[in-house]
């Protein structure tokens, strides 16, 4: 059977996509709890402010199905400022470093955009999907410290482009 | 290891110079293929908790019903190889009977209902199928290209199983007269995938002096057969 395609968020994605506790991977309080956060940005460098980024990672030990929600999703407001707070996925195998993989849903996207964030205070050697991205662009997708957790920009476009992926 | 089918073909491009807002919303360079590794074949799995009552019913207004036809909208969430995807969450938001939307962006001339918010989430049951009761949405004008209507929809959104399965869409109804000037239904190149998105008129699902009723089956990617895996059961 032919699979149902996708189509665009549109711009009223507020109404039925953000929940109260979507940035809150893991609650105020949690031990280990970090902030990660960006802005999203078009073509022409301007934010996005009616996009939706979510996120799904392992738990600190790199694990799934453990009981770790592991998913965040938040709007962007009207600076394209998004946010979320989680604990640091650990190493999943010996071919992958701590990974989150992110979605960028928007108007005017008629799919959606497909990133990772990787860490740049953690040991990133011998990461297949690092490896595969151009040495050039790979910056893109690595996650700087910054004060309470770490900074995470996406360019959908234009000279910064983030590294998209085909799922 | 579980590997889920490509489907690239059916979804349409991320550049489609018929919907204006994705010229600065595309990415340029070119898409490099992730392997589906763990984190790709897996997903957040939700419970009732993320359900209230009446959650599927958005006829229910704080004051009293909403205005407009009512509807049954339901369907069965399947694989591409006919498997049933049981307890996944499924999200929707739409406009009201007149097309207005309850948000601050969307300002056309046409009247909010009070008792109408038009957000609904459900949970697939044990066998994928999900129902709603919700009013018909109206079309409603945008800025796309003069004289532009969107046709009557539904939003949904999909979690599947897995990271690969994340689903974000739109359902249509039938014989829509606008479809042939809505560029994101005519994004899609293959025909066969457009009918996806067209729900059913179901006479056998109305309910006597309560509802129409649409029936509309969502089809997510499926895994790819492998000779060394065990069967589904």
């Amino acid at each position: 059977m032919i699979t149902t395609p996708s189509q665009t968020v549109g711009p009223y994605l507020g109404i039925g996509l953000p929940w109260p506790d979507g940035p809150d991977v893991v609650p105020e309080g949690t031990p280990g709890r970090v902030r990660i956060h960006g802005r999203v940005l078009d073509g022409a460098g301007d934010p996005i402010g009616d996009a939706l980024v979510e996120t799904w990672q392992a738990d600190p030990d790199g694990r799934f199905g453990t009981g770790f929600r592991g998913f965040g999703r938040c709007p962007t407001d009207e600076d394209g400022a998004w946010e979320v707070f989680t604990l640091k996925p650990g190493r999943v195998d010996a071919q992958q470093a701590p990974h989150i993989d992110v979605s960028v849903f928007a108007r005017g996207m008629l799919n959606r955009t497909v990133t990772r964030i990787y860490f740049a205070d953690a040991d990133n050697a011998g990461d297949l999907v690092l490896a595969s991205v151009p040495e050039a662009r790979r910056h893109t997708l690595i996650a700087q410290p910054d004060e309470g957790g770490y900074r995470f920009d996406i360019h959908v476009q234009g000279d910064r482009e983030t590294v998209f992926f085909r799922l | 290891m579980t590997r889920f089918r490509d489907d690239h073909d059916v979804h349409p491009p991320m550049d489609y110079p018929g919907y204006k807002s994705t010229a600065l919303r595309h990415p340029k360079e070119p898409l490099i293929v992730l392997p589906q590794r763990l984190t790709e074949v897996t997903a957040p799995v939700f419970g009732e908790d993320r359900l209230r009552e009446y959650d599927n019913d958005l006829t229910r207004g704080p004051q009293g019903e909403a205005i407009g036809q009512r509807i049954i909208v339901h369907g069965h969430v399947r694989e591409d190889d006919g498997r049933p995807v049981p307890n996944t969450l499924i999200e929707i938001w739409q406009a009201n009977a007149g097309g207005r939307y309850r948000h601050a962006v969307d300002q056309w001339p046409s009247p909010l209902d009070p008792n109408f918010t038009g957000a609904g989430r459900t949970l697939t049951d044990k066998d994928g199928y999900f129902r709603f009761l919700t009013i018909k949405p109206g079309a409603y004008p945008w800025r796309n290209h003069p004289n532009a209507w969107r046709p009557a929809h539904i939003h949904f959104s999909l979690f599947g199983r897995a990271f690969t399965q994340r689903l974000v869409t739109q359902m249509y109804f039938p014989d829509d007269p606008l479809f042939f000037q809505d560029p994101m239904y005519n994004a899609i190149r293959d025909e066969r995938a457009q009918k996806r998105l067209v729900s059913a008129f179901d006479y056998e699902a109305t309910e006597d002096h309560w509802a129409l009723a649409y029936r509309w089956d969502i089809i997510l990617r499926g895994e790819e057969a492998t000779p060394t895996e065990e069967p589904h059961a």
